[in-house]
C-alpha cells in the first residue's frame, strides 16, 4: 500500500522541499501543496523509470556530495589558474578513455555530470555499448592518474551508493 | 548592517566577478571547442556561486529571514550546466570528429556517435 501511493519516497521528499525553497515561505498551506505535489508527480511518473536503482545509504550521498563541492570550488580554481597563466602552447588537452564498473543508467548519468562539473575534465559521449565513458582533458601531462582518480574518487563512491 | 557581513559580501562579490571574468577570458583564449568548453562549465560556477552567497548574506542581513531562492538556483545551475555542455561536446563530436581522432573503447563498439548499439540496452544485460 505504501508503495504504491509513495512509489518514490526521496523524489517526494525533494519536490515538498524544492517547491518549499520556490515559494520562499514557510506556511501550512505550502506545506500541504508541497506534499501534494511531491505525492502526486511520483505517481505520474512511476511508469518512466520501471528499474530505478534504489539508494540504500543516505550518509553515503552526503558523502558524496561535501566531497563534489568541494572537488568543483577546486576545479575553478585550477582552470582559472590554467587558462590566465599557461601559455596557449603548453596547454596539452587528451581524450582519455575511462572503462566503468556501473552499470544503471542513472549512476553514469550522475558520474558524468560530476566529470564535468570538476578539475578540468568534460565528459563528452559513451561507447555504444554503454561500458565506457570519454572525457575531455583541459590540461594534463599524465592521463592515467586522471583515469584512476576519476575512478578512485567518484566511481567507486557511486557504485556503493547505486548498487 | 554589521561589518563582518559588509565583508563577506564584498569579498563573495569579488571573487565572482574574478571568476566570471576568467571564464569569459578563456573562451577567448583557447584554440578549439573542446578547451573553450572547459571556461564556462568551471570558472563560472564560482562566479555564480560567489553572487548567490552575497545576495543571501545581504539579504538575510536586510530582512533577517533566509533566502532559498539561491541554494534553488544553485541545483538547478547544476542540474543544467553538465547536460548543456555534454550536448555541446555531442553536437562538436558528430560535426568535426570520427572514431579515428577518439582514442579507443577497449571494447567491441566504438564510441556512441559514430558506431550501432548492441540490441540490449547497456543497463538490461547487467
Amino acid at each position: 500500500m505504501f508503495e504504491r501511493l509513495v512509489p518514490h519516497p526521496l523524489l517526494s521528499l525533494t519536490l515538498t522541499l524544492v517547491w518549499l525553497g520556490l515559494v520562499n515561505t514557510f506556511t501550512l498551506g505550502n506545506l500541504i501543496l508541497g506534499v501534494a505535489i511531491g505525492l502526486i508527480v511520483p505517481m505520474a511518473t512511476a511508469p518512466y523509470w520501471p528499474d530505478r536503482p534504489k539508494v540504500g545509504r543516505p550518509m553515503k550521498v552526503v558523502e558524496y556530495a561535501v566531497v563534489v563541492l568541494w572537488d568543483i570550488v577546486i576545479a575553478n580554481i585550477q582552470v582559472a589558474a590554467i587558462i590566465m597563466f599557461k601559455r596557449e602552447k603548453d596547454i596539452r588537452s587528451h581524450w582519455i578513455s575511462v572503462p566503468l564498473d556501473l552499470t544503471s543508467a542513472e549512476a553514469i548519468t550522475v558520474l558524468a555530470g560530476t566529470i564535468t562539473m570538476t578539475p578540468g575534465t568534460v565528459s563528452s559521449t559513451l561507447s555504444a555499448d554503454g561500458r565506457c565513458i570519454l572525457v575531455h582533458c583541459l590540461h594534463t601531462d599524465d592521463p592515467d592518474e586522471v583515469r584512476d582518480t576519476i575512478k578512485s574518487r567518484y566511481e567507486a563512491r557511486l557504485k556503493e551508493i547505486f548498487e | 548592517m554589521n561589518f563582518l557581513i559588509e565583508l563577506l559580501i564584498s569579498f563573495s562579490l569579488v571573487v565572482s566577478g574574478i571568476f566570471g571574468f576568467v571564464g569569459s577570458f578563456g573562451l577567448l583564449k583557447l584554440r578549439n571547442t573542446m578547451q573553450r568548453l572547459h571556461a564556462p562549465t568551471k570558472a563560472t560556477t564560482l562566479g555564480v556561486g560567489g553572487v548567490l552567497i552575497a545576495s543571501m548574506a545581504y539579504f538575510f542581513a536586510q530582512t533577517g529571514s533566509l533566502s532559498i531562492h539561491e541554494l534553488l538556483i544553485t541545483l538547478f545551475l547544476f542540474l543544467t550546466a553538465p547536460i548543456s555542455a555534454n550536448f555541446i561536446a555531442k553536437a562538436f563530436m558528430t560535426r568535426n570528429l570520427s572514431q579515428d581522432d577518439l582514442p579507443p573503447t577497449g571494447r567491441d563498439y566504438g564510441w556512441a556517435p559514430f558506431d550501432d548499439p548492441p540490441d540490449t540496452p547497456p543497463d538490461a544485460r547487467g
